[in-house]
């Protein structure tokens, strides 16, 4: 066990009604089951006791567990409260979960990004469990009279083994309110201030399969997000966006199409204000638009088609072709200064016994969530009513408050599943959008993107170019080693990432230039393209150096571990635990053996280690995918059935989008509009299967929503050389040619 | 503006709409069934995916006017107690991650195995194409077909 000090508010049990504690919620989720049973109705609880905001026990015995973070696919809407109940000990069928509102008096960082949510969460989620427990052995001990530390507790229960006396939470929870007077004050349980954690080896509910909590409701149709919900007196939303970034709102001819049926009002509107404070959020928000409000979504799609809208062009349009002519002037154009230089790279590179030299691009892309972005308001004179799917609620909740001109505490935000975010859900502008409508029709409202909306008013993963030099000596050892990325509105690189470390001269600078088209991040951001890139260099200074591509990377490892270069602070990963990966995967994978087309990759990004080997087959130009053998090392693993979902989606999203994707622009207009010209990989091309690995070593989780996508695209470029006897460069690699450029 | 009575998932239901209105916004903004999902209104994606008689068809590509008496399926009315062998399998598979394109995935699943009850792979493939998933659950969509399908209750 450890002994933590608590960060939780001293506060004692609070008793809620019933309804509060989710009455309704119950018939919704209770036990994953469809339809209650009789017993289970006769059985609803009549009282809950919230304990400390993050969960509340009712006086049967269910336990209610918010999940504090938003849900976007990840499902930490199940593993955030398997924390909480494997710390409060209760059986995971008596769980009920939650979602949280925004509420950051009571939660941390209520944000979904980064793969962050389980290891920022981590210690504060067994805590609120751990307070909880030992909240209720105080009850019990001071019920019982007997000294609290022979209490123990399993299963949802208070046991004292020698008087024989035990209860079950509920019960004790029922009590230690029932104590306090409410003239006097609370004189019994107040929240503790040290509590013991378990050791790994205590554990029950983390470590072990759960399966999604929403998966019942998910698969029976129930409304569950943003773009789900109709309340009463509700009105449909759309916008009209410039088409091409870089256009600003002129003027519009809304005669006819306010006319047509259903159509309430259409305007102008401008979402951010010149004095508005914008928060990092904000990002692609396009300040003016207009706006369509009707009846349905169907009546407010016809009138848009109808409505006529004039567009300024102030300054030159931009376009892909012209982005590509800028990323190699300035791939060749001197830095100020290196982002980091061990050693002296270019002495070593010019006195190296063979060089290579390679250039990798990668085009925008969109996000594309399924569901595309929506957000329900009700703006009244004093007060914000938000709903929908947002990965960022603080920072929107803050945009709010200046664009409404409004204070923060009159304004909800409840955080819907959301259907998709990979990033595309941090920037919250429809949120802001959907409220300055609300505000100024004076009704409820949700607005909706279409999918040509949605597509073409991203926040798009960067373009990006990179450059690669190696040289190794006479003994095929890496001596140097230089790598340049440049990237619209992104400077690519992380320069004190492997191989960084492992290499005597090293030499990493980076650059970016401005663009008018929006971008931002796209799950695992920069990672998503500078693994690929160095993956795939790695693999063919491999080959020259005439050693297998694995034992070569072994090797920097050893180096980086053994004798680092430069101040080992510095290299932000463990040289051991990615080693490690590689290993297992080796291993898994049957390396060495068989005569199929296979490449090999490993990364470090979002604090997990991550080593795929991957089998494939040439369709023509394009690659199919066979098998994936994927190692990973993210520490304790919470839920492993849903870890490994994880990771199998990161395989298929990065394999799918480095084959196929690209969004281009002319004259500052997305190209691509819907999913009939922008291509996504479907059932037939992703691979047949997927093996994962993880490493078991007790660390503190990391990661895992985004390390397995980056470098899949080198094993996936690196095999399909081993098919087709040439090296791909140029992402997507079903065109081989530079989108970018 | 027309009346239609539409039969969905066995029930009657009356809606006053403009003839040309897909049955994908008649089912969402009309008869309050959310299970049915708008993905891209072209198509593409199967999102929107609902059973007409025994088939599967885009609902943003059917006007409400071209349904008649037909026998209109949605992911609520697939069965009485979310208990078809393909919803089963889901969740014995734990298919879903976000779960926004799984309605329109079930949809076309239990369509399939209603016209071919044992299909291969490729079948598989060939039927599942029209309907993308974002996050990439694939793998798992064909594994929980084959075991619907080798459940004995389909």
């Amino acid at each position: 066990m450890t002994l933590v000090k608590t960060k939780i508010g001293r506060r004692s049990f609070i008793r809620t009604s019933a309804l509060a504690g989710g009455g309704m919620m119950v018939g919704f989720s209770w036990l994953a089951s469809c339809k209650m049973t009789p017993e289970q109705v006769n059985n609803l609880p009549k009282e809950w006791f919230d304990i400390n905001g993050f969960l509340k026990i009712a006086d049967n015995g269910l336990v209610t567990i918010m999940s504090p973070n938003p849900e976007i696919g990840q499902n930490v809407k199940t593993a955030m409260p398997m924390i909480v109940a494997d710390e409060l000990d209760v059986d995971w069928k008596d769980v009920i979960v939650e979602q949280a509102p925004l509420n950051l008096d009571v939660f941390q960082r209520q944000l979904a990004g980064g793969s962050q949510s389980i290891r920022h969460g981590w210690e504060g989620l067994r805590m609120a469990g751990a307070t909880a427990r030992k909240m209720l052995k105080q009850a019990a001990a001071k019920a019982w009279e007997v000294p609290e530390a022979e209490i123990s507790t399993a299963m949802g229960r208070l046991e004292h083994k020698a008087s024989g006396k035990s209860a079950g939470y509920g019960e004790m929870a029922s009590a230690a309110v029932q104590e306090e007077k409410p003239d006097e004050a609370p004189e019994s349980i107040e929240a503790p201030e040290e509590v013991e954690l378990k050791s790994i080896d205590q554990f029950t509910i983390i470590g072990t399969d759960r399966k999604n909590v929403d998966g019942p409701n998910i698969i029976t149709g129930k409304p569950l997000f943003g773009i789900d919900i109709y309340e009463e007196g509700m009105l449909t939303a759309m916008i009209v966006h410039p088409p091409a970034f870089g256009l600003t709102y002129k003027s519009m001819n809304a005669d006819e199409a306010k006319g047509m049926p259903g159509i309430k009002d259409i305007f102008h509107v401008t979402v951010y204000p010149e004095d508005a404070e914008k928060q990092w959020s904000d990002g692609g928000g396009i300040p003016e638009l207009v706006a369509i409000v009707g009846e349905s979504t169907w009546q407010c799609m016809q009138a848009k088609k109808a409505l006529q809208v004039e567009w300024d062009t102030p300054e030159a349009l931009e376009s892909t072709k012209s982005y590509g002519d800028d990323l190699s002037k300035l791939l060749e154009a001197p830095v100020e200064k290196p982002a980091r230089a061990d050693g002296d790279f270019k002495k070593a590179f010019a006195g190296a016994s063979k060089t290579i030299e390679r250039t990798y691009t990668a085009p925008f892309l969109a996000h594309n969530t399924m569901e595309p972005m929506n957000f329900y308001a009700n703006v009244t004179a004093d007060k914000a009513v938000l709903k929908g799917p947002i990965q960022t609620p603080e920072f929107l909740e803050k945009t709010l408050a200046s664009v409404l001109k409004m204070p923060l505490e009159k304004i909800d935000i409840d955080m819907t599943r959301m259907g998709g975010g990979f990033g595309r859900r941090l920037y919250g502008h429809f949120g802001v959008e959907a409220a300055v409508i609300s505000q100024k029709v004076g009704a409820p409202i949700k607005l909706v993107y279409s999918r040509e909306d949605d597509m073409t008013q991203g926040t798009y993963r960067p373009a990006y170019k990179v450059n690669f030099k190696a040289g190794l000596d006479a003994n095929n050892q890496l001596i140097a080693w230089y790598v340049k990325g440049v990237g619209t509105n992104d400077d690519l690189i992380f320069e004190n990432r492997f191989p960084a470390g492992a290499v005597d001269n090293y030499l990493a600078e980076k650059n970016s230039l401005n663009t008018k088209i929006t971008t931002g991040a796209w799950r695992a951001p920069r990672s998503n393209f500078i693994a690929g890139a160095e993956q795939s260099f790695m693999d063919e200074v491999a080959e020259l150096a005439g050693k297998d591509p694995i034992e070569f990377r072994l090797e920097l490892f050893e180096r980086a571990t053994s004798n680092p270069v430069g101040d080992p602070e510095k290299n932000d990963y463990d040289p051991q635990r990615y080693a490690g990966v590689l290993k297992l995967v080796k291993e898994k994978s049957n390396w060495g053996n068989g005569d199929k087309a296979r490449g090999v990759s490993a990364y470090y990004c979002h604090n997990s280690y991550v080593a795929q080997v991957l089998d494939l087959n040439m369709n023509g130009n394009q690659p199919q995918v066979d098998e994936v053998w994927c190692a990973v090392d993210c520490g304790i693993v919470i839920n492993p059935i849903s870890a490994k979902n994880q990771i199998e989606g990161g395989i298929i999203d990065g394999i799918g989008h480095a084959t196929f994707s690209q969004m281009t622009f002319e004259n500052g207009a997305p190209q691509q509009q819907n999913f009939n010209d922008y291509r996504l990989i479907r059932h037939s091309e992703a691979p047949k299967a997927i093996h994962s690995y993880f490493i078991d070593n007790g660390i503190d989780p990391t990661g895992l929503g985004e390390p397995s996508l980056p470098p899949i695209v080198a094993a996936l470029a690196n095999a399909m050389y081993k098919a087709t006897g040439k090296r791909v460069y140029n992402q997507p690699y079903i065109l081989e040619k530079e989108v970018v450029g | 503006m027309a009346i239609f009575n539409l039969n969905i998932n066995g029930e009657t239901k009356e809606v006053d709409v403009d003839p040309a209105t897909p049955m994908l916004w008649v089912l969402r903004d009309h008869v309050k069934l959310v299970g049915t999902k708008y993905g891209c209104g072209i198509a593409q994606c199967g999102a929107c995916t609902v059973h007409l008689g025994d088939n599967a068809v885009r609902s943003c590509q059917l006007p409400v006017s071209a349904v008649g008496e037909q026998k209109i399926t949605t992911i609520e009315g697939l069965s009485e107690n979310g208990d078809h062998p393909i919803q089963k399998a889901w969740l014995e598979i734990d298919v879903p991650q976000c779960g926004y394109c799984q309605a329109g995935q079930i949809m076309s699943a239990s369509a399939l195995l209603k016209r071919n009850p044992n299909p291969s792979d490729e079948e598989i493939e060939s039927a599942m194409n029209g309907n993308i998933c974002r996050c990439g659950t694939y793998t798992r969509i064909k594994k929980a077909i084959k075991t619907a399908a080798s459940s004995e209750n389909v």
